[in-house]
């Protein structure tokens, strides 16, 4: 049954076109929410079924194996996570959000082609897919109060993609004239004998901007922190997980191109990613520090953990890639917690401050505990999940050899932690003074703590998942 | 495994780590500010309770690591959860096990808001401490040894004085840069090993180039030192014990500050024991800037708490020279006085916390002249105060006499040196009792101060059993730990140093 290789993605898109029509029908906001979240469930549902599938389709475009289901799997889950998390949808006009929730699928959707494409433009159409989505959803933020920060935000996420998109392109075809084909069951087997000539440095490299501004590496960043602050919490909460888990898991897959045998283009380019992962970790994290939005700071911290995964790439091997899918994972489990609580605090809406979390222990006990447990993972702090990502990290660059990298990422952990704690500490020790009580509905607290436990299960008992992460990335070498 | 006394029975080590953790699961759904503070003074006494029979079981005989659990943790790594005591650690698990219900006894009427958190925090604290010591792999160590600063971080984060957001940053940033380099010496001694591991006994077993020796032995020292904390990386301690809430103080004095001489004898001691021998000149020059730093700094304070904070980095300043002296009276002197000194500014910390709860002062000028009034916790306050002095016939003397002992037969310069700490301890800790007790008696806001009630005499007194026990009879203590530490010099390379059985033998029966 080939049709089961691309049912959760047949799934999906059809719950666009449902979407599609509920808008035009003119439903409201909570039909429309109703039923997305039922697609996005049973999308999880046919992605577990889907689980063991392998096969090629489309005339080998189209490639399915155990890495790219396990990155399906993540996706939806993620999604129908975003979707609790943005229960209420605040700051989204209620005539627009049936069109919202069919751009979210529909980039999702594309997120997961791209993921299982095995030809150069299949992949690209899929991530252009994805983007434009999400170049739309930026603005649909409400202007009631004559708010126009979201519309700088869009163009500037606009401008920024499609300049990576170029670049990107350019990178493919420099690698389609070295190798004559578009497939990458051909290209990669032609590039292993190439791979002391500085064109397929060039063009692999260029290929990887796409996906460095995706997940937001130096110097591709610059749209990060506008458009977190821009987007209403909801669509930052979606732009700061799906896409990054898409992105780092595409970055492995592209870097396999250069690990399938020694010579020039490894060097350099394992060379080029070291310095692009550390510009990445001290530009984020010292931009971090002086940040009064949360969000804001959630970007540039974000820009600083993708240097982190960016680390296991550049390994170039079995460990470091297991343990950058880990730590991706592990990043979006976290960040899915922190934006739960970001989203719920916000109460119309409008952009947290830092100070806006005073006394949140008093005013909202189990969302201060999932902010804390949240932070307190992005800091590296055993026994949580960003610990052991960080660790395991650490331990694949070093085995590589690159000892200097695993010093500065070391530091860098280090520097991370006062901006962490400092909103830890504003949550716990300020007093709350007029800010009002923060009350959770059922579903967001059941999914919070769930999260916490995901964080520390993950953390604790990290053996299965990274067997399951080995077991992926294997597939690709 | 041949380093490892596995337990076949009750695993009485998990045991002891994980039913705190349980007890703080369980105080979650626990209703009632008071339910929550007996619910956690059962926890943390039935883990005494349970932790006790290590003391009688425990075989003196070997240095092996003893009632042994181990379990594969993390396959791909080659990561286990191997846990095991030796005669190093012994002294230190019960210390905690047992300094622990007096914690909670002791913040029985100080904490009054959020109870219920302040008791999980306690519970967690107590798993990550024991944790700690009893760890023989390095991750699972690691992971124990970090764990605990989100919880000691709350304890004075929440429940601290004035300026309380300063200090528990401090602390926080502190310890956690410093430990960031041991992740990556960690990480480098798994990679250099052969066959790697993180196996700590396995490692020790290992032989590596002297410059390796040193960048892992600089790492650890970085973390270690600032733990213990050695004199330049000592300033986030005052800070910590003065805004912390009395538990929180005593726990960070009596254990946490532990940690870090444990860390130097456990790993940098047999792991790097090259590098111990070229940086030895330094650290014991350090311990002893220490010694005279935290002595002068301590009789110039006029906040109690302070003084005694003062007065541990000078305590701990003889702990690390008894380390790095490297010989047996030196290493016994040291470890005994680890205990000792848990013991004694534990109590110390508890007197001023009571003193607090009446005066709302730390001050001495606001707190002179108690005596009359307090009669019976002015006993308690002299006892200790003479313990801490190491007065002889108290616990410190013994020890301190036995690191001094050990200084000298090092080195007559650095022994020489290290006197005029005791004495100063003598003049800080007589200047603080004599204003308490006698400082004057007119002061009008001391009218209607209550002495001691029974459940204050009841934190006092098991800690006054032990000043006396250790003092006049260590032999018991000492036993424990003659073989694990006459191994440990050998894995040094030491062991034939230590000519002479020296006076320390004499206190001996």
């Amino acid at each position: 049954m080939k049709v089961l290789l691309i049912l959760p993605e047949l799934f999906l898109l059809f719950g666009v076109l449902l979407l599609l029509n509920l808008s035009v029908a003119g439903v409201g906001g909570a039909k429309a929410r109703m039923a997305a979240l039922l697609i996005a469930i049973g999308t999880v549902v046919l992605t577990v079924f889907c689980l063991n599938q392998e096969g090629t389709i489309f005339f080998g475009a189209y490639k399915v194996d155990f890495f790219s289901q396990i990155i399906k799997l993540i996706l939806s889950l993620a999604l129908v996570a975003v979707l609790v998390i943005g229960w209420e949808l605040k700051d989204i006009r209620h005539q627009i959000r049936p069109e919202y929730y069919m751009f979210m699928l529909c980039s999702v959707s594309g997120l997961m082609m791209m993921i299982s494409s095995a030809e150069l433009l299949t992949m690209f159409i899929a991530l252009e897919l994805s983007s434009y989505c999400l170049y739309l959803m930026v603005p649909m933020r409400d202007d009631r109060q004559g708010l126009r920060v979201q519309m700088e935000a869009a163009i500037k996420y606009v401008i920024f993609g499609v300049v990576a998109s170029g670049i990107m392109l350019f990178g493919m075809s420099y690698l389609f004239a070295m190798t004559g084909s578009t497939h990458f069951a051909v290209m990669i087997p032609a590039l292993t004998g190439m791979l002391d000539n500085p064109v397929v440095l060039v063009g692999i490299v260029m290929f990887m901007c796409g996906f460095f501004y995706k997940l937001a590496i130096f110097p591709f960043h610059f749209w990060v922190p506008d458009v977190y602050q821009g987007a209403s919490n909801e669509t930052t909460t979606f732009i700061a997980t799906l896409p990054k888990i898409a992105a780092a898991a595409m970055l492995i897959k592209i870097s396999t191109f250069a690990a399938s045998g020694p010579g020039v283009v490894s060097d350099t380019l394992v060379t080029l990613l070291i310095i692009l992962a550390v510009v990445s970790m001290f530009y984020g994290n010292l931009s971090a520090l002086v940040q009064t939005d949360l969000k804001r700071m959630l970007g540039f911290s974000g820009i600083a953990h993708a240097g982190f995964i960016l680390m296991g790439v550049l390994t170039l091997d079995v460990f470091g890639y297991a343990a950058a899918l880990y730590y991706a994972t592990g990043y979006v489990v976290i960040s899915l917690a922190c934006f739960l609580v970001i989203c719920n605090v916000s109460r119309t809406g409008e952009n947290v401050r830092i100070e806006d979390m005073s006394g949140l222990y008093q005013r909202a006990p189990v969302a201060a505990l999932i902010l804390a447990v949240g932070l307190f993972a992005l800091a590296g702090i055993p026994p949580f999940v960003g610990f052991m990502g960080k660790f395991f990290l650490l331990t694949a660059a070093l085995n590589q050899g690159h000892l200097a990298l695993v010093i500065l990422a070391a530091l860098n952990a280090a520097i991370a932690i006062y901006y962490y704690l400092s909103v830890v500490r504003v949550a716990y020790t300020a007093e709350p003074g007029s800010r009002s009580v923060v009350s959770l509905n059922a579903a967001t607290t059941t999914l919070g703590i769930v999260l916490v436990l995901m964080i520390i299960a993950l953390g604790v008992f990290p053996g299965p998942a990274l067997d399951v992460a080995t077991v992926a990335v294997r597939t690709l070498l | 495994m041949d380093f490892l006394l596995i337990n076949q029975g009750f695993p009485i080590l998990s045991t002891l780590i994980f039913l705190p953790l349980a007890g703080a699961l369980i105080l979650l759904i626990m209703p009632g500010d008071h339910a929550c503070r007996i619910w956690t003074l059962f926890i943390t006494v039935l883990t005494a309770l349970i932790s006790l029979p290590l003391f009688f079981m425990f075989d003196r005989s070997t240095h092996l690591y003893q009632f042994a659990e181990h379990h594969s943790w993390i396959s791909a790594w080659n990561i286990n959860y191997t846990l095991g005591i030796d005669g190093i650690s012994l002294l230190l698990v019960l210390m905690t096990t047992l300094i622990m219900p007096l914690c909670v006894l002791g913040s029985w009427r100080y904490i009054e808001k959020r109870v219920k958190e302040f008791m999980i925090c306690l519970l967690l604290m107590e798993t990550a401490m024991l944790g700690v010591f009893m760890a023989l792999d390095f991750v699972l160590f690691f992971i124990f040894w970090e764990a605990m600063l989100i919880p000691m971080y709350l304890l004075i984060a929440v429940w601290g004085g004035p300026r309380k957001t300063y200090a528990s940053i401090k602390f926080f940033i502190y310890t956690l840069t410093g430990s960031v380099m041991l992740l990556v010496a960690i990480i480098a001694l798994f990679l250099t090993s052969e066959p790697q591991t993180f196996s700590i006994p396995q490692l020790m077993a290992g032989h590596y180039s002297t410059t390796f020796q040193i960048w892992v032995f600089l790492a650890f020292f970085l973390a270690f030192a600032i733990k213990v904390p050695m004199f330049p990386f000592h300033t986030w301690l005052p800070a910590a014990h003065v805004e912390a809430p009395t538990a929180g103080s005593v726990i960070l004095a009596s254990v946490l500050l532990k940690m870090g001489t444990y860390g130097f004898l456990r790993f940098c001691l047999p792991i790097t024991p090259e590098a111990t021998f070229i940086f030895m000149p330094y650290i014991l020059w350090l311990s002893i800037i220490g010694i005279l730093y935290g002595g002068f700094t301590a009789l110039a304070q006029q906040d109690m708490k302070k003084l005694i904070a003062y007065s541990s980095v000078g305590h701990m300043g003889f702990v690390t020279l008894g380390i790095f002296v490297l010989n047996t009276q030196g290493i016994e002197g040291a470890i005994l006085q680890m205990i000792n000194h848990g013991i004694v500014t534990g109590a110390l910390f508890f007197c001023v916390g009571m003193l607090y709860e009446r005066t709302h002062s730390r001050e001495l000028a606001l707190n002179a002249g108690i005596g009359r009034l307090m009669p019976i916790y002015v006993v308690f306050l002299g006892v200790f105060s003479l313990a801490s002095l190491a007065f002889p016939g108290t616990n410190s003397f013994v020890g301190e006499f036995m690191i001094l002992v050990g200084a000298f037969s090092h080195s007559l310069l650095i022994g020489a040196v290290a006197i005029p700490g005791a004495i100063l301890a003598a003049a800080y800790m007589f200047r603080m009792y004599q204003r308490v007790t006698w400082g004057g008696t007119n002061n009008p806001s001391h009218n209607g101060l209550a002495d001691l009630n029974a459940r204050e005499v009841l934190i006092l007194a098991p800690l006054l059993l032990f000043v006396f026990w250790i003092g006049l009879a260590p032999a018991p203590f000492l036993a424990v730990m003659e073989v694990s530490v006459a191994h440990l010099l050998e894995q040094v390379g030491v062991a034939g140093q230590t000519e002479g059985m020296s006076l320390a033998r004499l206190l001996l029966p």
